[in-house]
């Protein structure tokens, strides 16, 4: 908890101690529920993108001659829906090949207890 | 800035609509799932210090590349020319590098929440107090400037008015912060970045491939403005006369040293991503893998502001109602068809959501943890600095609207007000480097160096360089010598004050000056961040080494 029990708190002292505040977050961090609760981005990214990739596809496999010619001769949406196709893919693939580390049962318990957090914090 | 040319309006359809729907869609999505992560304040402000590398690496240079600065980076390529590339080579590889290799143990290892939280530690409340309150508002104002410069590119792109853009998107960005905090500011930020890649990145190429290529574009851009216009560093000998306005001194002082270490290493919306990383070494390596697509980033917004003044050589002047700013717009235009369209002004709109973001996050965060908690109501409990943080983003988000509005009717106080906190870093910067190399540095020079040097550049600028008591001959050129002058001003003023006030007690410089170790520098490195590619040293360097070699083809 961040309260400063303790602390000379009249003026002159007033001035909150560096230490302290070193401790509050060391506590904040020991609390913290990032890392075990927050969900994986790369899901986020890799589906919006997989979409996107889609959708750029189609319509660029079906854009008229006049579309094609505006982008310079180019089939811009069908080579970038197959460009944010594949990094979708790589982000979807990526997060199944190496999913985030769930904390272990253990290393709950000692976040549970106030002990060290899993990363060695 | 000025309203953009009528012509630039957009044929946009319901397809684009639906891709535009789909971002903001996933979004808000991001908000909602983020929020049950949040536990305490730290979860909020910092993501419980708990980012991996590469998440706070993107996020940190995706914070930066607003729109304001990719449509400004675009304007200053048609209007310099290859001069651009200095803002990224040297104006930013640098700082990043230093901050990640040299002053990132500092900030880190002492577990401070925030850049003012820092200055607490080396100096005094007074130091804090006046970086927190300067910060702050600072923070508004350049959220409420993006919003503004919005809902200009939006009314003339999509036909929206103002007012509609400003709420919409002031909204959206509300919403997913209140909700979740700093992880959803850096998982959206993230995002951005792909999408603004991939939004910039075939327009380039459309836009190269229009003009001929790059020689085609060098051919036309050579006859038409000069050789120097497509060199880095060409007419930048001192004497010489050049359209920057800056010779190669002022470039590497103003610019590469004093305006890129004081943005990239002292600015609480950088700093802050790499401050919500999950341990020491991932810290480092945020800024340096950030530092390596800022190297190539450049080209995507350079090479449309040069094709941009090929196909209009008018551009900028009274003979076309183009501005230099409205380079991107303009090509957008002309050359997408729709979808590939909606992913463009998708990537703008990302941009804009991405350097009002920022500026929101890290605002609330020093509001929160730098004036309430200390100054207002000290010692309450976790959860209430956690709802005080939601509230005050709401209210952050309020006055940056208001901020916008305003910006409406007096855009040109607000350029001026812009100006004037720019040169609120360049002092920031001095009171850092001073305080962690000189053990000597007294707790009092802190604040005088901060005020002094802040003051200084001001005067420069607004008395000195715009009252022509000394010709300089451009806004940027007289940007470079009013941060030399802040900076040496606040340098100068330390060394004074400290001369005559009393020194910190040794003991407690540990893990705050160069040569002292804190415990928090001093964790083994986590299991895996001790591979050879992870190494900040080698990613340091080597991207240094890649920015050298990249000037090589635009020097001789």
């Amino acid at each position: 908890m961040s309260d400063t029990d303790g602390h000379p708190d009249g003026p002159g002292h007033g001035d909150p101690d560096p230490e302290e505040l070193a401790h509050t977050v060391e506590e904040l961090e020991r609390k913290s529920a990032t890392a075990s609760r927050l969900f994986d981005v790369r899901r986020m990214i890799g589906g919006l993108f997989v979409v996107y990739g889609v959708i750029l596809v189609v319509v660029g496999a079906f854009d008229s001659d006049a579309e094609v010619a505006k982008a310079a001769d180019v089939r811009i949406n069908l080579w970038t829906g197959l460009g944010m196709l594949a990094l979708g893919l790589f982000f979807l693939g990526w997060q199944l090949l190496r999913p985030m580390r769930p904390p272990s049962a253990e290393e709950l318990a000692e976040a549970m207890e106030g002990g060290p957090r899993p990363d060695g914090h | 800035m000025h309203p953009l040319a009528a012509e630039l309006r957009l044929d946009t359809n319901a397809l684009d609509y639906v891709i535009m729907a789909l971002y903001f869609v996933v979004v808000l999505g991001i908000g909602f799932l983020a929020r049950r992560s949040v536990k305490t304040s730290l979860d909020f402000f910092l993501s419980g210090r708990s980012m991996p590398a590469w998440i706070t690496g993107l996020a940190f240079i995706s914070a930066n590349l607003g729109a304001t600065e990719i449509l400004g980076m675009a304007a200053n390529s048609a209007q310099y020319g290859v001069y651009t590339t200095h803002w990224y080579w040297i104006g930013a590889i640098p700082a990043m590098v230093f901050l990640g290799l040299v002053m990132m143990p500092f900030y880190y290892g002492s577990k401070v929440r925030s850049v003012p939280e820092f200055l607490l530690h080396r100096y005094d409340r007074g130091a804090h107090l006046l970086s927190s309150v300067l910060f702050s508002f600072a923070a508004v104002l350049i959220a409420g400037v993006n919003l503004y410069a919005m809902a200009i590119v939006v009314e003339a792109l999509l036909g929206w008015p103002e007012w509609v853009a400003i709420v919409v998107s002031a909204a959206v960005v509300l919403v997913y912060i209140t909700l979740g905090g700093l992880s959803s500011a850096v998982y959206n930020e993230v995002l951005q970045f792909f999408v603004i890649i991939a939004a910039l990145l075939p327009l380039t190429i459309l836009a190269l491939k229009h003009v001929g290529g790059w020689d085609g574009l060098s051919d036309t851009l050579t006859e038409s403005r000069g050789g120097d216009f497509m060199t880095a560093w060409g007419g930048t000998g001192i004497g010489s006369d050049n359209p920057l306005g800056a010779n190669w001194l002022t470039i590497v002082l103003g610019l590469g040293f004093v305006l890129s270490f004081g943005y990239w290493t002292t600015n609480f919306a950088e700093v802050q991503r790499a401050l919500s990383a999950r341990n020491l070494s991932a810290a480092r390596r945020t800024p340096l893998i950030g530092a390596y697509p800022k190297v190539f980033i450049v080209f995507l917004v350079m090479i449309p502001g040069l094709a941009a003044a090929a196909l209009v050589p008018e551009i900028g002047t009274s003979g076309s109602d183009l501005t230099y700013n409205d380079s991107i717009p303009f090509l957008m235009e002309q050359l997408l068809p729709n979808g590939m369209l909606g992913v463009a002004v998708t990537g703008l709109l990302a941009a804009f959501m991405a350097g009002m973001a920022a500026n929101v996050s890290s605002f609330n965060t020093v509001f929160t943890t730098d004036i309430w908690e200390p100054y207002v109501k000290r010692g309450r409990t976790d959860a209430y600095y956690l709802r005080f943080g939601r509230i005050i983003t709401v209210a952050g988000v309020a006055a940056s609207v208001g901020t916008a509005f305003i910006a409406s009717s007096f855009s040109n106080i607000m350029s001026y007000l812009q100006t004037l906190f720019s040169f609120f870093n360049v002092p920031m910067f001095v009171v850092f480097i001073i305080g962690m190399f000189w053990k000597r540095t007294s707790v009092k020079s802190g604040f005088w160096g901060l005020l002094v040097g802040t003051v200084a550049a001001m005067l420069n600028y607004f008395w000195i360089y715009k009252q022509d008591v000394i010709s300089i001959p451009s806004d940027q050129g007289a940007n470079f010598v009013s941060a030399i002058v802040g900076f040496v001003a606040g340098a100068v003023v330390m060394v004074i004050v400290t001369a005559f006030t009393k020194p910190k007690p040794a003991e407690q410089l540990a893990g705050l000056v160069y040569g002292t170790r804190s415990p928090g520098m001093s964790e083994p490195p986590a299991e895996g961040d001790d591979a050879w590619y992870r190494s900040p040293a080698l990613l340091g360097w080597g991207v240094i080494v890649l920015a050298a070699l990249c000037y090589l083809p635009f020097s001789f």
